[in-house]
């Protein structure tokens, strides 16, 4: 049973792979992005584990604003996608705008609560 | 026919299929109404009809809310507004930096009030910004009629908005309904009437609007919509404490879609959008503070935001592997593992205590007999009693019946708009249930529900009567949902029993819904339009009686004591004697420290030397008790003093409530408990009375609220002394005496 789930999960793995190298460049690029903000978003949740939670709205504001951006990349990146049926008529200037509005406001909202 | 059918640019939305009043028969529309003249097409009539019955309902929801401004004056009501009013002309005279740092050494003396972070500011800011605003075109208005006028405002653009969602959901003809019956629904004018500027008024509007705009970006998928919703949540979390309502249903919404099946990329994209960005939005407000990610009442958001994550990774990861095989293995790991972690991960919250239980107000929700027996402050208040039928029949009328029917026709057209109406429906009434304040929540879902079940009954109606001559196919065509007898084969021979039965069920349907605006009209006017702080009667002959008695003795105490004076009175008083008396007092209705309204309680119901070492401890100089003997007032101080031995007794052991009791029966006349007959309160409410005949008839101390005479009559205070009782003897202020000059 082992060795199948351990074949299984390469067997996956080489699957995930192949379809992933399919997807358009701008999908990419975008998930490089998202990739990105979770990454800084880890190395601030390790920082506050080792050096404690005292300011902790400069801590949430931190957090926050990367896992907020990583999201709204994510929701970018679904309104983008040529293959999602459902948005299909929304040209993507539009959805790009959305973005950055959020994201403008998602930022002065932390440079609010940042203290 | 309507042959080139030019866009209107009135409508900022398109329109939805069109209504079926205006394909058919221009000629008829014309002959009832007789625009030839004015040439009018029947969009464009349409439209001039749906703007006019905004209007008027704008107007109807403004002018309902003033039956107290024209009998009375134009003043604030109740107690908690004295505070809103008193913090809003702080806001507009000082600005809000000074209001957003302001800490208070006039109430809970002597540990003084952080006000800036202990209150929602939104209903101040508003009123503030609708005050500079007039003041900006030059209209020199006093800050106390914007404070008055408000809600009304406010109620009226709650209209508009449950046009707006009721269109959302189901079509216009139900935005129209909704927007009607809103407007006057007794649920929502009790706590949103001129005068009453509380922060209702302002919340209810932000409810609205959060709900609205959330449906309209779960239906359309865009993240400005999401984020309007976000900005519409941040209105709420200022404005009022329940804004905890939304951060839980809308979570609960988002399970129910997930469960049934209805996950899609729109959902993600709202739902995501409005949650990060309205959770950064509420922690601006010092008052909510970090609850969103400590408190246990936040934390159904979170959990579900995660669960949000991980059905988009799914979704993805299935998009991408075309072995279904594989992705159910796949599947049945990521799963069990996310529900693993996210269990222990709460565990482990809630046992460490980082993650905050629910907290007691939002507890006695869950649990009604929690708060009976472990908080009394909460329990004494009469606004968290459980709801009678019979305040639902008054609240709702016919709303009653009409929502169960406005229910099945949602069921019939599921969507994602009519499932989230459905769980607002049934989440607000269980609430509803509970707590009587909480109609309030309900009333918005309960009268778009019953928009809907009116709207489409009449349209069916309507579309039978309509179906003469083209019989087979158009009432088969239309009559989609459950007509009354649209289901038969035989039209033909039907037809003349059909028109009949339809014409009479929509006289029938009118009588009820004028039936209900002549009750809404008499309940606004008898039971939500009173100041309570202005009281009316009736006198001996018929005419009517104003006590102003609670308004005098705030005057008295303005003009008559010496500004650092500090006054003990029971919490219900506390704001008023803040904003009208200017005085500084013990204890207020904020209610935030449960001892210090425990040793004021305790004063009250020790005998007068215990009594007087408590209030030389905190250094009270005047005492205020509220007395109804005299007018036959029911609400004052004597019928709440068992209130203030339980909480009392609550943190002072010493306080025992069986002492006051005789029998477990409670009484002021002779065979009252000693303990009741001679502690403070007794004392302070009787002083003199012994000796004033109050009605024809009867012996001098007849208390006419009780309905006894009372037992103690021969009072005589040795550490107070009376300093002013009002012209109806409800409100008595007494002064404390300073100790005696030793020898």
């Amino acid at each position: 049973m082992a060795r199948s789930s351990g074949d299984d999960a390469q067997a996956l793995f080489h699957s995930l792979r192949s379809a992933y190298a399919a997807t358009p460049k701008n999908l990419k690029i975008i998930d490089l992005y998202v990739a990105f903000a979770v990454f800084t978003a880890l190395i601030q949740v390790v920082y506050m584990a080792l050096v404690g939670s005292f300011p902790f709205n400069s801590f949430l504001s931190g957090v926050l604003s990367c896992i907020g951006t990583a999201v709204l990349a994510v929701c970018l990146r679904i309104q983008v996608n040529k293959e999602n049926k459902e948005f299909k008529d929304l040209p993507p200037e539009r959805a790009f705008a959305d973005f950055v509005l959020c994201n403008l406001v998602l930022h002065l909202v932390i440079m609010n609560f940042l203290g | 026919m309507v042959g080139k059918s030019e866009p209107i640019n009135g409508t900022a939305k398109s329109q939805p299929p069109p209504s079926p009043l205006s394909p058919k028969s221009p000629d008829l529309l014309s002959g009832y109404f007789s625009f030839k003249s004015l040439k009018l097409k029947t969009k464009q009539q349409e439209l001039l009809i749906r703007v006019s019955i905004l209007c008027l309902v704008y107007v109807l929801a403004f002018v309902t809310r003033l039956f107290s401004v024209l009998r009375y004056e134009s003043m604030i009501h109740e107690f908690d507004p004295y505070f809103n009013y008193r913090t809003t002309l702080f806001l507009t005279e000082k600005g809000f930096y000074e209001f957003w740092n302001w800490f208070d050494s006039e109430s809970w003396y002597p540990l003084g009030r952080i006000i800036g972070g202990t209150l929602y500011p939104g209903l101040m800011v508003t009123a503030a910004l609708l005050y500079w605003g007039l003041r900006f075109l030059r209209f020199a208005v006093h800050i106390r009629e914007v404070c008055v006028l408000t809600a009304p405002f406010f109620a009226s653009n709650t209209t508009i908005l449950a046009y707006f969602f009721g269109k959302e959901i189901w079509d216009t003809g139900a935005g129209l309904v909704a927007a009607a019956l809103i407007a006057i629904c007794p649920g929502y004018i009790s706590r949103s009437v001129a005068g009453s500027y509380d922060n209702e008024g302002v919340a209810i509007f932000a409810l609205l609007l959060t709900f609205y705009l959330f449906v309209k970006a779960v239906n359309t998928g865009s993240l400005s919509w999401g984020l309007a919703s976000a900005f519409g949540y941040f209105y709420m979390v200022s404005a009022w404490g329940g804004y905890v309502f939304i951060i839980n249903l809308i979570p609960l919404y988002v399970l129910v879609l997930l469960i049934t099946g209805r996950y899609s990329m729109r959902l993600y994209v709202a739902y995501n959008c409005m949650y990060i960005l309205g959770m950064l939005l509420a922690m601006q407000i010092r008052f909510v503070g970090f609850q969103h990610v400590q408190s246990g009442e936040h934390m159904a958001a979170m959990g579900v935001f995660f669960l949000m994550q991980v059905f988009y990774l799914l979704d993805w990861l299935k998009h991408l592997l075309s072995d279904t095989k594989l992705f159910q293995a796949f599947l049945r790991m990521t799963v069990t593992s996310a529900v693993g972690v996210g269990a222990v991960a709460l565990g482990v919250g809630t046992a460490s205590g980082y993650i905050s239980p629910w907290t007691g107000r939002f507890y006695s929700l869950l649990d009604p007999t929690y708060a009976k027996d472990h908080i009394p402050i909460i329990a004494s208040v009469s606004e968290h009693q459980p709801t009678a039928w019979s305040s639902f029949m008054f609240d709702f009328q016919i709303l009653l019946f009409l929502f169960p029917a406005g229910l099945y026709f949602c069921f019939k057209r599921l969507s994602d708009a009519t499932i989230f109406i459905v769980m607002y429906g049934l989440t607000s009434m269980y609430f509803a249930g509970v707590m009587v304040r909480l109609i309030l929540v309900a009333t918005p879902a309960v009268c778009l529900i019953s928009a809907i079940a009116v709207s489409a009954t009449i349209k069916n109606l309507t579309l039978l009567l309509r179906a003469k001559t083209k019989a087979p196919q158009s009432a088969s065509g239309k009559g989609g949902s459950s007509g009354k007898a649209a289901s038969k084969g035989s039209l033909d021979q039907s037809q003349p029993f059909q028109k009949n039965g339809a014409i009479a069920l929509l006289f029938g349907a009118f009588y009820l819904l004028s039936k209900y605006v002549t009750h809404c009209t008499w309940v606004t006017s008898e039971a939500y339009s009173s100041p309570s702080i202005v009281l009316a009667a009736r006198g001996a002959h018929g005419n009517r009686v104003i006590f102003d008695d609670y308004r005098e003795a705030y005057f008295w105490l303005r003009q008559n004591t010496p500004p650092d004076a500090k006054v003990m009175s029971w919490w219900d008083y506390g704001y008023q004697i803040t904003a009208m008396g200017n005085r500084t007092v013990i204890v207020d209705n904020n209610t935030w420290n449960n001892t210090h309204i425990a040793t004021v309680g305790r004063a009250m119901s020790s005998y007068e030397d215990e009594a007087y070492e408590i209030m030389r401890s905190l250094d009270v100089d005047y005492v205020l008790v509220v007395f109804g003997g005299v007018t036959g007032y029911s609400s004052d101080d004597i019928n709440k003093f068992l209130w203030m031995v339980r909480i009392g007794g609550g943190v002072f052991p010493v306080i025992k409530e069986p002492d006051y009791l005789v029998n477990g029966e409670y009484r002021v006349d002779k065979g009252a408990a000693p303990k009741m007959l001679n502690c403070l309160m007794y004392k302070l409410s009787y002083y003199r009375f012994g000796e004033l005949t109050t009605e024809y008839g009867r012996p001098p101390g007849y208390d006419r609220a009780r309905g006894v005479e009372i037992g103690n009559k021969d009072i005589k205070l040795e550490y107070l002394e009376e300093a002013f009782t009002t012209s109806n003897w409800i409100v008595r202020i007494y002064k404390v005496k300073p100790p005696n000059n030793r020898w």
